[in-house]
């Protein structure tokens, strides 16, 4: 190495440069983020201040302003997730282990299908095709389970409700969850799965015994994924539900919590001064907690890999 | 433990033909039960939902008394398992089936020649077309694609090649956290940019819902470029750096070329993906039914956003924005697929061969 290295410093200044732009490209990476909060943070300030004007949208001040929906996001997102979670866990168990050898790559290709459409085209047949079929079950629902608080309250006519929501924001985050605990789910140990098979356990128990306790970790993480996605969602949200600006845990009326991301793109084209400051700091409480969450998870998958190895 | 010798003794099983039989059994009991209790809507239309429903429910029962009765518990319930497994994908394949067909049979009305020759410049009610959203979203899309490759593929060069220690261990992990970035945010960030840059009049316009686009498809590029370098076999890098070519070099005209056919269909996914993006746009690109070519300067139409102010600025004919709205997700949805169909046909032309 020695004997080239007083020849590198002539010859090799491209690679100095080249280094150097790799490095500088990947530097930029963390720029991007800071300055997301950065310019976020600047924008929002003006409306925490105390004499910000809201142009009589927010008199009771941005905090009586965003708690609905603070709460809306998390409800909406929280049930898409307790929707979401067993459907995706199905999924991958039936790619992973019930499916034909020979189909199951086709099989994963048609529900990463699912990830592919954009969300306003999920927006529109949530809407217009969702929304319409599952009204008459929600009548039946709130007549028959009506005392539960979930189901209480006037039925929404249109369907255009928080579960109708929930369901559309479910189908959206499934195949990334699907497609993370299908991974893991492969990656069970043959030996752990053909020695519950040998001892004579059904395929049932041989997942349950093998293949759960070993993909645990990844159903968490592909949990808070899914969760992130369903929080930042807006525009299936923006079009599908019918908002008001309450905090309430009635899934079926047409009286819901909005979305922060929701809210942003209906009310930010038509917004202006302290108030439009105050959208974006709604922005910003997103980005930082979808930011947290997503760390979390991805903490969680990397803590994983490092051990990955060890059967 | 005493589970295992039970099923051991108990050695009988269904024979191979009762699924089918249990299935179509179920399903016909369901649908004759329907038909003769005339449970029907007002059209006079069965309720196919309820009778997929029932007889899904109809051959659980059936299959868990008769398997439990034959088999014994054990095998019973891996019998429920793979009933409700199986019906968990089935569930997933709905959506998608009902989406594609409600998508392409309403989109169909308005895919017509005026669609893609006009834009919706004085227009009211019938007529007008999505041109200018069209033009748009291909100029958007082709800018953040310039933006974004170039700094995807680099920062993929710098964690494969050059990153060690903790600035790379730091990269790494934030990619993977921006790719969860809120494509909301992700607009408020371009627009909140301009912004301070250019000024409140000019701060939405075409270049703003590019780098929005950006912000959202960098994560996506590095992380396919990174899979796609991390499988150059390391023989390669130092079969050239034997020949003495410098290690930039080396990447370059070695390392690049040999991952290319991964690079294209990572890059053309990651297109795919932001394509369809609509809340970052509606904020840093705006709405507008004009044609405006420049993306330096103005509001700038594009597809997804077209479908949504379509559908939510309904005018005095109603069912002609709906159309439309229909149409420019059609046309979206029909972008995306053939952007999926050449990523998979570039992957599997260029895949290297055993």
């Amino acid at each position: 190495m020695a004997a080239t290295e007083s020849k590198k410093s002539v010859t090799r200044l491209g690679d100095r440069i080249f280094s150097r732009t790799a490095t500088f490209a990947g530097a930029s990476i963390l720029l991007t983020l800071a300055a997301v909060a950065f310019f976020l943070f600047l924008q929002a300030w003006p409306a925490l201040l105390p004499d910000a004007d809201f142009g009589g949208k927010a008199d009771d001040g941005p905090l009586a302003y965003v708690a609905p929906f603070v709460f809306g996001t998390l409800y909406g997102s929280v049930i898409a997730l307790a929707i979401a979670t067993p459907l995706a866990v199905g999924i991958a168990l039936y790619i992973s282990h019930y499916a034909p050898r020979r189909f199951s790559q086709a099989l994963g290709y048609v529900v990463d299908l699912l990830a592919a459409i954009p969300s306003v085209v999920y927006g529109l047949w949530g809407i217009l095709v969702l929304a319409p079929f599952l009204t008459p079950s929600y009548q039946w629902l709130n007549e028959n389970l009506g005392w539960i608080p979930f189901f209480e309250g006037q039925v929404s006519a249109t369907g255009r409700t928080m579960l109708t929501v929930a369901i559309v924001l479910s189908i959206m985050i499934l195949p990334i969850m699907a497609a993370l605990i299908r991974e893991v789910f492969l990656q069970t140990p043959k030996l752990h799965e053909e020695a519950a098979l040998a001892l004579g356990a059904t395929r049932w128990e041989m997942i349950r015994m093998a293949v759960l306790p070993f993909g645990r970790p990844g159903i968490i993480s592909a949990m808070m994924l899914g969760l992130g996605r369903a929080l930042g969602e807006t525009m299936a949200v923006a079009m599908v539900l019918s908002p008001a600006s309450v905090i309430s845990f009635a899934l079926l009326t047409s009286q819901n919590p909005n979305t922060i991301a929701a809210n942003i793109a209906l009310q930010f084209p038509e917004s202006g001064g302290d108030y439009r400051s105050m959208l974006v700091g709604t922005g910003l409480m997103l980005f930082l907690i979808t930011m947290a969450i997503n760390m979390v998870a991805r903490y969680i998958i990397s803590r994983r890999a490092e051990f990955s190895g060890a059967n | 433990m005493s589970a295992v010798t039970s099923s051991l003794q108990a050695s009988a099983s269904l024979p191979r033909w009762y699924n089918p039989a249990a299935l179509l059994g179920s399903f016909s009991l369901a649908l004759a039960s329907m038909t003769l209790s005339g449970f029907e809507d007002e059209a006079g239309n069965l309720n196919l939902a309820a009778v997929i429903v029932i007889g899904y429910l109809l051959y659980m029962a059936i299959t868990f008394v008769v398997s439990r009765a034959v088999e014994g518990r054990r095998k019973s319930v891996d019998r429920m398992v793979t009933g409700l497994v199986t019906a968990a994908f089935t569930l997933a394949v709905i959506p998608l089936l009902s989406l594609t067909y409600t998508v392409v049979s309403n989109g169909l009305a308005r895919l017509d020649a005026t669609f893609f020759s006009n834009s919706m410049r004085n227009i009211v009610g019938e007529g007008g077309g999505a041109l200018h959203a069209i033009v748009g979203t291909l100029e958007l899309t082709g800018i953040a694609t310039l933006i974004s490759v170039p700094i995807g593929i680099m920062t993929a060069i710098y964690l494969v090649e050059y990153g060690r220690g903790r600035l790379a261990k730091l990269v790494t992990f934030f990619v993977d956290v921006m790719t969860g970035i809120p494509s909301i945010v992700a607009g408020l960030f371009a627009f909140t940019l301009f912004l301070v840059v250019l000024g409140p009049a000019n701060a939405i316009n075409g270049l703003a819902g590019a780098v929005s686009l950006s912000v959202l498809m960098v994560p996506v590029v590095i992380r396919a470029t990174e899979e796609m370098l991390k499988i150059v076999p390391n023989e390669l890098r130092e079969a050239s750096y034997a020949l003495g070519v410098p290690k930039w070099l080396t990447i370059i005209k070695v390392v690049i070329p040999t991952a290319l056919a991964g690079i294209a269909t990572g890059v053309i996914i990651a297109i795919a993906r932001v394509i369809g993006e609509t809340a970052p746009l509606l904020l840093a690109a705006g709405f507008t039914a004009s044609m405006n070519y420049n993306p330096l300067s103005d509001k700038m139409m594009t597809l997804p956003v077209f479908v949504f102010t379509s559908f939510a600025n309904q005018g005095v004919d109603t069912q002609a924005y709906i159309d439309r709205s229909w149409a420019g997700a059609l046309t979206l949805m029909i972008i995306v697929m053939v952007l999926n169909l050449i990523a998979r046909i570039i992957s599997r032309v260029f895949s290297p061969r055993g």
